[in-house]
């Protein structure tokens, strides 16, 4: 195997870290030295190679470790995964998607051998081997969407298309920023959509919906979502905001550097074959401003960004509290000079 | 939009007015896989401009070896299924899009009722082979005049669940008693003339049927009309519509980027902004909501015409 795994946590002692490649792949989100909401859809996979862009379902580093968390979060909470019985055939849509694409983008890691419904999986890193009938789930020891999902680094959503809308109808969440699976299980695009502040009267909203239902088979899309968040937490769900919550409070000018991380979300988006579902990926990554502010670029833009954001978006990104510890922080790294376009760093 | 260039690997006569034809990749690979009550959209060289044609896949969605469709040939339409049959053979290489769906059925549904008329039986023929292969209890009922035009006959398996109502033979299809006495939580799917749609949900509607348990295939070919004439705005290049063509299709052959899927009015795909408005847009999507249609502000290139002096689109 080529690629090294981090032996890491994202809990307790917070062992969690990024090599200096995982810095320069960070999928930094800002084009620009200002934020606003918008929609900012792209076609993916397709982005420079060694990019997090470049292939269907990235691996990396911390592959092997974000699985061990999940399985953490699934043994205290097994509520974070959930499929209405109508979703199963997208569980099989979605295993087939991910086993094919992993197994083409990284032979060396993952193998899929295919005799008609006969399968054989082979997933090194985590060493799993295993051979099973495809669309038969008596054959996997947990449903085809919680079988590939506990092998795959993201949140995953799969959404029922009826009446013109979006149903979330099933669900692995256990690395998400402040939103609950449980909670928004069974409810359409617009009312998991609705804490999101302002996007909804400007009408952003219904013309992603729009979006979506026109995502045809073999397109597949990404955007970038970001937030903020103190410790490497994958899990910054509503259930267990008692123990991420108060450690908000804990940014001092001192540890703020390395406390504080950039979480942003790849989010991706395909059609699903048999079922007709949407498949909604959520890939979170995370930088330490410490991190961040190795690439010069970077260091002037987050600054910038976070100094000039609209309050009620400081708020719900979560780091309202922390902002101005935040930006003194970043503006001794902000020399004035201007930052060329795109996101990616400078050479 | 994704294309695949495909080999016509078998055409056959179902009837004297519908034909079945089957595409193949060129190299055996496996084409993708697809949903019940999906189609692809064929493309057909007429002169110097290409026609496309939106057609259910009559095939098995989960058989990557071949894609098949029915092609009824209606002699006053707009020339593509008459190409279809007078001009593709066994061997001719075709081009189509991967397959989209606008008619899928609800995997919620505790049962399915498919009902449907005249060559208005194929997005049918792939959905029974899910819901067979899901052993999700259906049945389907298929209405033709005669037995002559029923060339979705030779295209169904015989078993119980499935009842044909030929007219001509007196055995008209009874709405009331097929919609009558199902269990909580069936849905009913309607697919052929407007009037079969209509009909069927004005009867689900009185036995007190959930519209969202209700369903028809929404696309339909784009209607002939009057000539007219639009304005590109960023080019000011005038595009002139012929009677027996679509504005998509003029707007393609005078070499205007569009982007489209369903050619039928119902994925949106083609949404276009108008400009400039004098007259009257005869909306015939089902895309757009009546506040939208009535605004004049957008229209669906892919269905809908123009009467009045000026149309002017944001292209
Ligand atoms: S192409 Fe689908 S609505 Fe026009």
């Amino acid at each position: 195997m080529t690629m090294q795994f981090n032996d890491e946590t994202f809990r307790g002692d917070y062992t969690y870290r990024n090599s200096p490649e995982a810095i320069r792949r960070f999928p930094f989100p800002f084009d620009r030295d200002s934020y606003a909401y918008s929609v900012n859809i792209e076609q993916h996979p397709g982005g420079p190679k060694g990019s997090p862009f470049e292939h269907m379902f990235d691996v990396d580093e911390h592959y092997v470790a974000e699985m061990r968390d999940r399985e953490i979060t699934l043994a205290e909470d097994p509520l974070r995964c959930q499929s209405l019985p109508h979703m199963e055939l997208a569980g099989w849509d979605l295993l087939e998607l991910i086993m094919v694409s992993k197994a083409r983008d990284y032979p060396d890691l993952f193998s899929l051998t295919r005799a008609g419904n006969d399968w054989h999986w082979i997933n090194r890193p985590m060493g799993i081997d295993k051979r099973f009938i495809f669309l038969d789930a008596a054959t996997l020891p947990y449903g085809p969407m919680e079988y590939i999902t506990r092998q795959t680094q993201g949140d995953f959503a799969l959404l029922h298309e009826r009446d013109g809308n979006l149903w979330m109808d099933a669900g692995m969440v256990t690395s998400q920023a402040d939103w609950s699976l449980d909670f928004d299980v069974g409810m359409n695009f617009f009312e998991w959509h609705a804490p999101v502040p302002k996007a909804r009267q400007m009408g952003v909203f219904d013309k992603a919906l729009k979006f979506l239902l026109a995502v045809g088979q073999g397109q597949h899309y990404r955007r970038l979502n970001w937030t903020m968040t103190v410790n490497p937490r994958l899990d910054t769900s509503p259930e267990n905001y008692h123990k991420w919550g108060p450690e908000k409070r804990t940014i001092t000018p001192e540890n703020v550097g390395h406390k504080q991380f950039l979480r942003v979300e790849l989010q991706t988006f395909f059609r699903l074959p048999r079922s007709h579902a949407l498949a909604f990926p959520i890939r979170c990554y995370l930088a330490s401003l410490d991190d961040l502010v190795t690439q010069p670029k970077w260091a002037r833009r987050l600054h910038r960004v976070l100094r000039d954001i609209d309050p009620d978006l400081a708020d719900y990104k979560g780091f309202a509290v922390n902002r101005d510890v935040i930006v003194n922080h970043l503006s001794q790294f902000d020399d004035g000079a201007p930052t060329s376009p795109g996101i990616f760093p400078e050479d | 939009m994704s294309k695949l260039a495909l080999k016509v690997t078998a055409v056959e006569e179902l009837t004297p007015l519908v034909k079945r034809f089957r595409f193949e990749d060129p190299t055996g690979a496996p084409l993708p896989v697809f949903s019940g009550g999906a189609h692809i959209t064929v493309e057909m060289p007429d002169g110097d401009t290409i026609r496309r044609n939106s057609y259910s896949l009559i095939s098995d969605p989960y058989d990557p070896s071949g894609y098949e469709i029915a092609v009824r040939r209606e002699d006053t339409g707009r020339g593509g299924s008459r190409h279809m049959h007078t001009a593709v053979a066994e061997g001719d290489t075709i081009t189509v899009s991967v397959p989209a769906n606008l008619f899928q059925l609800d995997l919620r549904a505790r049962k399915h009722v498919l009902i449907g008329g005249g060559i208005g039986i194929t997005p049918f023929l792939s959905q029974l082979r899910q819901l067979d292969r899901a052993q999700q209890p259906y049945e389907l009922h298929y209405a033709a005049r005669s037995r002559a035009e029923a060339a979705g006959i030779a295209l169904l398996p015989q078993a119980a669940h499935i009842h044909v109502h030929i007219s001509e033979e007196g055995n008209r299809m009874d709405l009331g008693a097929i919609l009558d006495g199902h269990p909580l939580g069936t849905h009913v799917y309607t697919c052929g003339p407007e009037g079969l749609i209509a009909a069927v949900a004005d009867q689900a509607a009185r036995l007190g049927w959930p519209t969202s348990a209700v369903h028809s295939e929404a696309f339909t070919a784009p209607p002939p009309g009057e000539p007219f004439e639009v304005t590109i705005a960023s080019t000011g290049q005038t595009v002139a519509v012929k009677a027996d063509q679509s504005l998509l299709e003029a707007l393609e052959q005078a070499g205007v980027e569009i982007d489209y899927s369903c050619r039928g009015g119902a994925c949106g795909r083609c949404e276009t902004a108008v400009t400039a408005c004098d007259g009257q847009i005869e909306h015939n999507d089902h895309w757009l909501s009546a506040d939208e249609r009535a605004a004049q502000t957008k229209i669906m290139p892919c269905m809908s015409r123009f009467t009045g002096t000026r149309l002017e689109l944001d292209l």
